[in-house]
């Protein structure tokens, strides 16, 4: 069989990918019909409630659940007691110690029982009967406190191999990228700057709590229902904590409201797995916005040290970077993402990055965006903006003269193919937001960003019913419109119509393994395996047609939609159109289907340019957001209005994170801002529509040229912001957030 | 043999070197040599590494052929968000 793809992607001549049908989920999302976390039910379904720790660091003594027993309606209590101990994973005994804690509370909020009663109301009243004996321990919040000599250690023997004796235990990795010779590299500079930048933690706030339903039987099986970006990874981790077989735990994903990264992981899932076991029911776990944020992740706050050297004509001549991340009471800040990506975007002879991953009193972090890049994005690029600037020089032409490009030794080691950075970056220059004029108070910047993306296990079902529609079952939450997505690569490849595809997120029983949504991978993977589904579903369609024809298939091709027959030999058959194959399925050999497992690899990375305009009110440092525009290369845009949300998504979070989100911890470690009242992510009212502007350069890993474009977004705001406001306000901006109290102070102390 | 970058906080373990020879024709080879190679480097290898060849990066293909003058970059294990 002949298929008619093209394998250049730049010369395909595209019918369905590039349009902006309606999204198949859009009717059920503003109608209330599609089912979140919170809405799955079940037949004698309990309530499951989470007693939190008060305390930032304490050891738990002992924690007496008799009377919550007691009460009337209480159907089960669990604390780590009720879990099995995980001796030689730590990854997966953190994050059950982070779901349950055993023997110390490490955080404020931390989980210490649960409870199952047939009402909220009693399961809230059974919380307060369960007597929790504490030692209080001396907590620490701050990256840089945390590593000082008289700080409280977290853990005991967590420190790995890469840091240096003496350090404070908190310490838990060391990482060191780069190449060259930094002191010769900044000797040949006409200025060197150093500065110290400082980022808070921020939440993923996403508007959809934390939200599943478990059923365990007595026979071991189990199903759960939840909130996720990736359900196969919800029941390979449970069933890993529960020492279950990964086949006898049925896991399905909700809709889902937001995720950003922050579900990536488990929270609730296991204790209401553990409560329905020892309850025999079902139990549906909600949590509350101020649980969200005192016990799911946000993401790490950062501490960096920069040294920068600059010629006068703006060629950078060394560059170093030191990084602390916290990220929470657990290992695993993303403080390596941070350090390989920092200068990522730049053609630098002598650049290095050492980052170090700490341990603080705080929630375990998960996952943000491009997790670890936005935070190193920010020092370099303030750094890189001041410098131009000090030197009058136009940081976009800097940031040319700099510009990382084919055969760049990047600074995480890897020599790039093909990339996109300077095409954003010369997009930027020629766009009428360069020029236009600013009034007083008013002030510009611009910041590039980079992200790696992935691949990884993909699963994609694709059948042909018997009217000749299409069903797609794909194994990814769709988080950012990949049903929409997915549906247009298979209708393009079959030659239908968009509206003839449905496409579904199917459970963890209907195909197999598939890595999460994250990674900037969906369309990309699913997209490839989509594709990849669709020209074997062709390949048994036209094998379909030779049969009635009675000719050899291999004289069959699929054009537009229907098998043709072609060559000289293959006779004069009017083509058989995919509708007509179908009906005669049954007929032929059976039902029609097209199937791809796969882990694709092969990613490209991805690259942005942002431009910013801000507005600083000199009396109150309030900062508005006056213009944005989004440069960024998406390979190509399958469904561009998805795309240009995903920019517009990253920019505004970044504004949020930029601006005002803080987790604001008092003396005493608790968390004092936990709600959306006090924790003030950016809305509507805050912001200027956010103009997109996409570039296609292909990558040449993916059949229709698809590149990520959900984590890059979210990399240059923090510092194209910082670059605007500190124009706007006459001083250099070096912490965020950037709230209108310390915007002022940092006005009057110039 | 294949060239081998490493991040410099690996060199520890592998006297002092960012760049080393294994000879490897597949990514299973790769990481498998390290490890027999540099046995300092298996607590990393046994955290996760991606690694870019010739520019593409890979997190599990074991049967990925790797020429002998294919750039080699062993990274932290790519995660996201």
């Amino acid at each position: 069989m002949a298929l008619d793809s093209k394998s250049d992607t730049q010369t395909r001549d595209f019918k369905v990918v590039g349009t902006r049908p309606n999204r198949p989920d859009g009717i059920d999302k503003v109608t209330g019909r599609a089912r979140f976390g919170a809405d799955i039910t079940a037949p004698g379904m309990l309530i499951g409630r989470v007693l939190r720790s008060p305390h930032a660091h304490a050891r738990i003594v002992s924690i007496d659940t008799s009377q919550a027993e007691a009460l009337a309606g209480v159907r089960a209590v669990v604390t780590s007691a009720d879990f099995n101990k995980i001796e030689d994973d730590d990854f997966t005994a953190d994050i059950l110690d982070n779901c349950m804690a055993s023997e110390k509370a490490m955080y404020d909020g931390h989980a210490v029982a649960a409870v199952a009663a047939s009402s909220e109301a009693i399961a809230k009243r059974a919380l307060k009967l369960i007597t929790v004996e504490y030692e209080v321990l001396p907590h620490v919040t701050d990256v840089d406190a945390a590593i000082t000599a008289d700080a409280p250690v977290l853990h005991e023997g967590r420190t790995d191999e890469t840091v240096p004796a003496g350090m404070s235990g908190n310490v838990i990795s060391r990482f060191e990228f780069g190449h060259g010779d930094i002191e010769a590299g900044l000797a040949a500079a006409d200025k060197v700057l150093e500065r110290s930048y400082k980022t808070e933690a921020t939440h993923q706030g996403y508007i959809e709590p934390h939200a599943c339903m478990a059923s365990m039987g007595p026979d071991g099986q189990a199903d759960l229902w939840c909130c996720t970006q990736g359900h196969y990874m919800v029941r390979n981790t449970c069933a890993a904590i529960f020492g279950m077989e990964q086949g006898q735990l049925r896991v399905t994903a909700s809709e889902i409201g937001g995720g950003f990264g922050g579900k990536t992981t488990v929270f609730l899932e296991p204790v209401a797995l553990a409560l329905s076991r020892k309850s025999g029911r079902p139990v549906k776990m909600v949590m509350s916005r101020s649980e969200v944020l005192r016990a799911t992740g946000p993401t790490a706050s950062s501490s960096v040290d920069i040294r920068l050297g600059m010629t006068k004509d703006g060629r950078i001549t060394g560059a170093r970077a030191e990084l602390r991340y916290q990220g929470g009471a657990y290992p695993g800040s993303p403080v390596e993402f941070g350090s390989m990506s920092a200068f990522a975007p730049y053609d630098l002879e002598h650049v290095k990055t050492v980052g170090w991953d700490i341990v603080t009193n705080r929630p375990k972090q998960a996952a943000y965006r491009a997790p670890g890049a936005p935070m190193a994005a920010f020092a370099v690029e303030s750094a890189i903006d001041e410098l131009a600037k000090g030197f009058g020089l136009d940081p976009l032409e800097v940031r040319l003269k700099n510009a990382a490009r084919e055969g760049t030794k990047s600074s995480y080691g890897v020599t790039y193919p093909a990339i996109g950075l300077e095409a954003t970056l010369r997009k930027a220059k020629d766009h009428p937001h360069w020029t236009a004029p600013l009034g007083p108070n008013q002030g510009r910047g611009v910041a590039c960003g980079f992200w790696f993306n992935f691949g990884g296990d993909t699963c994609v079902s694709l059948n042909i019913t018997p009217d000749g529609t299409v069903t797609v079952s794909e194994g990814n939450p769709d988080i950012g419109g990949s049903r929409a997505s997915m549906s247009m690569m298979a209708a393009e490849e079959l030659g239908i119509p968009y509206e003839k595809v449905r496409t579904i997120v199917a459970d963890t029983g209907s195909l197999g393994q598939n890595e999460v949504t994250d990674g900037s991978r969906v369309t990309f993977a699913v997209g490839l395996a989509t594709i990849e589904a669709a020209r074997a579903a062709k390949r048994e369609m036209c094998r379909r047609a030779a049969l009635v024809w009675g000719i050899d298939e291999e004289a069959v091709e699929w054009i537009d939609g229907a098998a043709q027959p072609a060559g000289p030999n293959a006779g004069d058959h009017p083509p058989m159109t995919l509708a007509e194959i179908a009906a005669t399925a049954s007929n032929t050999g059976g039902p029609i289907a097209g199937h791809h497992e796969a882990n694709p690899e092969g990613a490209g990375v991805s690259f942005a340019t942002h431009m910013v305009d801000t507005e600083v009110d000199p009396d109150t440092g309030a900062v508005k957001i006056l213009r944005y525009t989004v440069f960024q290369d998406a390979g190509k845009a399958v469904h561009p209005a998805y795309v240009e949300g995903q920019f517009q998504g990253g920019a505004v979070q970044g504004i949020g994170w930029a601006l005002n989100e803080e987790y604001i911890y008092g003396e005493d470690g608790v968390l004092q801002n936990a709600g959306f009242l006090d924790y003030r992510i950016p809305v509507a009212s805050d912001l200027p529509m956010i103009d997109t502007v996409i570039l296609e350069i292909p990558n040449p890993g993916h059949p229709y040229g698809v590149r990520g474009v959900g984590e890059t977004s979210i990399v240059p705001p923090l510092a194209a912001i910082a670059n605007s406001v500190s124009e706007s306000a006459g001083v250099r901006m070096a912490q965020l957030p950037m709230s209108p109290p310390k915007v002022l102070a940092a006005m009057q102390s110039k | 043999m294949v060239q081998v970058r490493i991040w410099g906080s690996l060199a520890a373990a592998t006297e002092g070197q960012t760049e080393v020879e294994i000879k490897a024709g597949t990514l299973r080879e790769l990481l498998d040599g390290l490890a027999e190679k540099y046995p300092g480097l298996r607590p990393q290898l046994k955290r996760g590494v991606s690694v870019a060849i010739d520019g593409r990066i890979y997190n599990d293909s074991w049967f990925q052929p790797i020429q002998p003058d294919s750039e080699v970059v062993l990274l932290a294990r790519l995660k996201g968000g």
